[in-house]
């Protein structure tokens, strides 16, 4: 199969070092920490009390409105509360968080399975996959079962399935696809019968030889889901990258990747897919990567979604340094820990425990106006002119220069001579952004009160007006009815 | 001869009142178009911060040049830049500080339920009746300080919001905090 080559990208050190780990459980933590927004889109609502037992698969929290996720049980335990707990955010800002205490004994709800999945309507299969509280495990969060219906108003030819994995230390999809293949294909034929497509390709970057054969073994005999093998270049994984790496095409600026019949899942989706119509089971764990420099015995663990970071650190032997920095997701996208008392979430694919050698951390100097940003940048930005822009505090200005296409994948920054933070500006620039165009929003919003309320003081005072101009001339009306009496 | 210079005269005078009399009705010009323009981008929310009765008059002493570009506080810094860009003045923009936006808040224990605050606020953000505690919606409040200025308890009071996790923001990389180099 022909391949194209977006612009730019890097190769980081890859540090897959847990690349051969095989996917192990962790043990039943104390306590689990479920933040009701662990996904995209309006926050899931909590529908148990506290004190109530639950079992494992039980509905915790349902979904609010369109594009929302619901939240359930990762085992059977008792609820202990639900309350504002630290979210695993750089914020280290609270979030409604339920509390549950395993009681040990992981006792399943009824399941109830789908003995054939194509026999479903494409309307049916989006409808589970959105009642499993299904999102998008490469790290985005986005709600499946929205996507998956997406089919209904566009055509979509091909479904990708991202298995590059271009982030540096994480191993978890690979694993995944070393170790359920099968489950994985089977989801992906369950995501083409929803969306009516006639084909999927399986990206896979080529420094995961093990991955790729099993999963070329699994696509045997299958004539509508290839394995497409492709170069090591970060951000493969990144979906517009992806799209243009196999297809050639580009997504348009500030439009969907439907709009030219493309769709792209990542592999957990596909096996969470599987897992939910085959045996209903809901999204309950995930697996994650533990690694760093700093942690001692780094794994691929099956996690249960709640676990705090703490605790599975402490299962792969805490730390062998000083961990100056805590990572959820890869190190060149993830999000800043600002505790390890924080629950892995859906969107958790690492954990990564840096130390000071690998963060090496530089003194920022002046521009050299090299240009190797904007040799590095796969979207085909200008990063310098933007963050110049966005240090002065010219958004408007950093907007020009193409911020909104820009996908934080950070190539820049890694690449900068000078060490300037890059992408960090362009995070500023971006809420920045977001807080103007909520202002306004405001504004508008206040300026329509303002003008109802002007409208109505006016009309009161027309109101009162006329009433007194009747009161008179009823009053010289009964006058003048006097006067002729008399 | 003198006949010919009436009926001429005259004749031109028609026409030309004829002429004026259509482009007064077909070519009117409303009022000031700068005015407008300056309106449109203003806050529209009546608060009279400014000192002027409404956003209209602050507006046309504004495009007067009666008035400073800075007098509109819920404007802010953006609406300052705006108004520098579209009257071509140069405008030195780090010497305006961005206020912070605020919201008043009824502190219940105080309230008395005396109405005077609704009765103010130009975008109807409080309700409440007589001897009841009045409440501000949040989500109206211009943060204008008008209810502030008639509450007669002081149980109205301006807040600035906290962050939640779905307003807070990345701050600007602060490269001067960095570890300096080694030498």
């Amino acid at each position: 199969m022909k391949l194209f080559r977006f612009k730019g990208g890097i190769h980081p050190d890859s540090h897959k070092e847990t690349g051969n780990k095989s996917i192990i459980p962790l043990p039943m933590p104390a306590r689990l920490y479920l933040p009701v927004q662990q996904h995209i889109g309006a926050p899931a609502k909590p529908n148990v009390s506290i004190g109530q037992h639950v079992m494992k698969g039980e509905l915790l929290a349902g979904s609010q409105g369109a594009i929302s996720a619901p939240i359930h049980a990762p085992t059977s335990g008792t609820i202990v509360d639900i309350t504002d707990y630290t979210a695993p955010h750089p914020s280290g800002l609270p979030v409604r968080t339920i509390i549950l205490e395993p009681d040990g004994k992981d006792e399943w709800i009824k399941l109830t399975g789908v003995e054939d999945p194509f026999s479903l309507d494409a309307e049916e299969i989006a409808a589970r996959v959105g009642a499993a509280g299904i999102v998008g495990l490469g790290g985005a969060t986005f709600p499946s079962a929205v996507k998956l219906n997406l089919g209904k108003d566009n055509k979509i030819y091909t479904l990708i399935i991202n298995g590059s994995e271009c982030e540096p230390y994480l191993t978890c999809d690979d694993q995944l696809m070393q170790q359920q293949a099968e489950s994985i294909v089977d989801g992906i034929e369950i995501m083409l019968h929803a969306l009516h497509t006639p084909k999927a390709l399986i990206a896979i970057e080529d420094n995961k030889p093990a991955a790729i054969s099993a999963m070329q073994k699994a696509c045997e005999n299958n004539d509508k889901v290839n394995v497409v093998v492709v170069p090591t270049l970060y951000p493969m994984g990144s979906e517009k990258q992806m799209i243009k790496t196999l297809t050639g095409m580009d997504v348009p600026a500030g439009q969907l990747s439907t709009s030219i019949g493309v769709l792209v899942h990542n592999v957990g989706t596909a096996n969470a897919v599987h897992r939910a119509i085959r045996f209903g089971e809901p999204l309950i764990s995930r697996v994650v990567t533990i690694g760093g420099g700093a942690i001692k015995d780094p794994q691929n663990i099956d996690v249960p979604l709640g676990t705090l970071v703490s605790d599975l650190i402490d299962y792969c032997g805490g730390y062998k340094s000083k961990a100056e920095r805590i990572l959820m997701g890869g190190p060149m996208m993830g999000q800043l820990l600002p505790t390890t008392s924080v629950p892995v979430v859906k969107g958790s694919s690492g954990i990564i425990a840096l130390t000071t050698k690998e963060i090496a951390q530089h003194q920022t100097m002046p521009c050299i106006r090299c240009g190797s940003c904007i040799s590095a940048c796969p979207c085909g930005l200008l990063p310098l002119e933007m963050a110049n822009r966005a240090r002065k505090g010219d958004i408007e200005g950093a907007v020009e220069f193409g911020l909104m296409d820009c996908i934080s994948c950070g190539s820049c920054s890694y690449v900068c001579p000078s060490f300037i933070p890059l992408v960090q500006y362009f995070s500023f620039a971006k809420g920045s952004l977001a807080i103007q165009k909520k202002e306004k929003a405001h504004q508008e919003e206040t300026r329509k009160l303002a003008a109802l309320r002007t409208e109505r003081k006016e009309r009161e005072q027309k109101e009162k007006e006329a009433a007194a101009a009747k009161r008179k001339a009823e009053r010289e009306a009964k006058r003048k009815e006097k006067e002729a009496a008399l | 001869m003198f006949e010919t210079a009436i009926a001429s005269l005259t004749l031109l005078s028609f026409t030309l009142g004829i002429i004026l009399g259509l482009s007064a009705r077909y070519l009117k010009v409303e009022s000031d178009p700068m005015v407008e323009q300056i309106e449109s981008m203003m806050p529209g929310s009546q608060c009279g911060q400014c000192g002027y009765p409404g956003c209209k008059p602050a507006a046309e002493a504004i495009a007067s040049g009666e008035s400073d570009i800075t007098v509109c506080p819920p404007g802010g810094r953006s609406l300052v830049k705006a108004l520098a860009e579209l009257l071509g003045i140069d405008f030195d923009l780090s010497k305006i500080k961005d206020t912070e936006a605020m919201y008043a808040k009824v502190s219940e224990a105080t309230c008395i339920g005396c109405t005077r605050c609704f009765k103010v606020c130009p975008t109807d953000a409080i309700i409440g009746g007589p001897k009841q505690i009045h409440s501000v919606f949040t989500d109206a409040c211009t943060g204008c300080e008008a209810c502030v200025d008639v509450c007669p308890t002081e149980c109205l009071q301006m807040y600035t919001f906290e962050a939640t996790l779905s307003t807070w923001t990345w701050p600007k990389p602060d490269t001067q905090t960095l570890p300096p180099l080694a030498a």
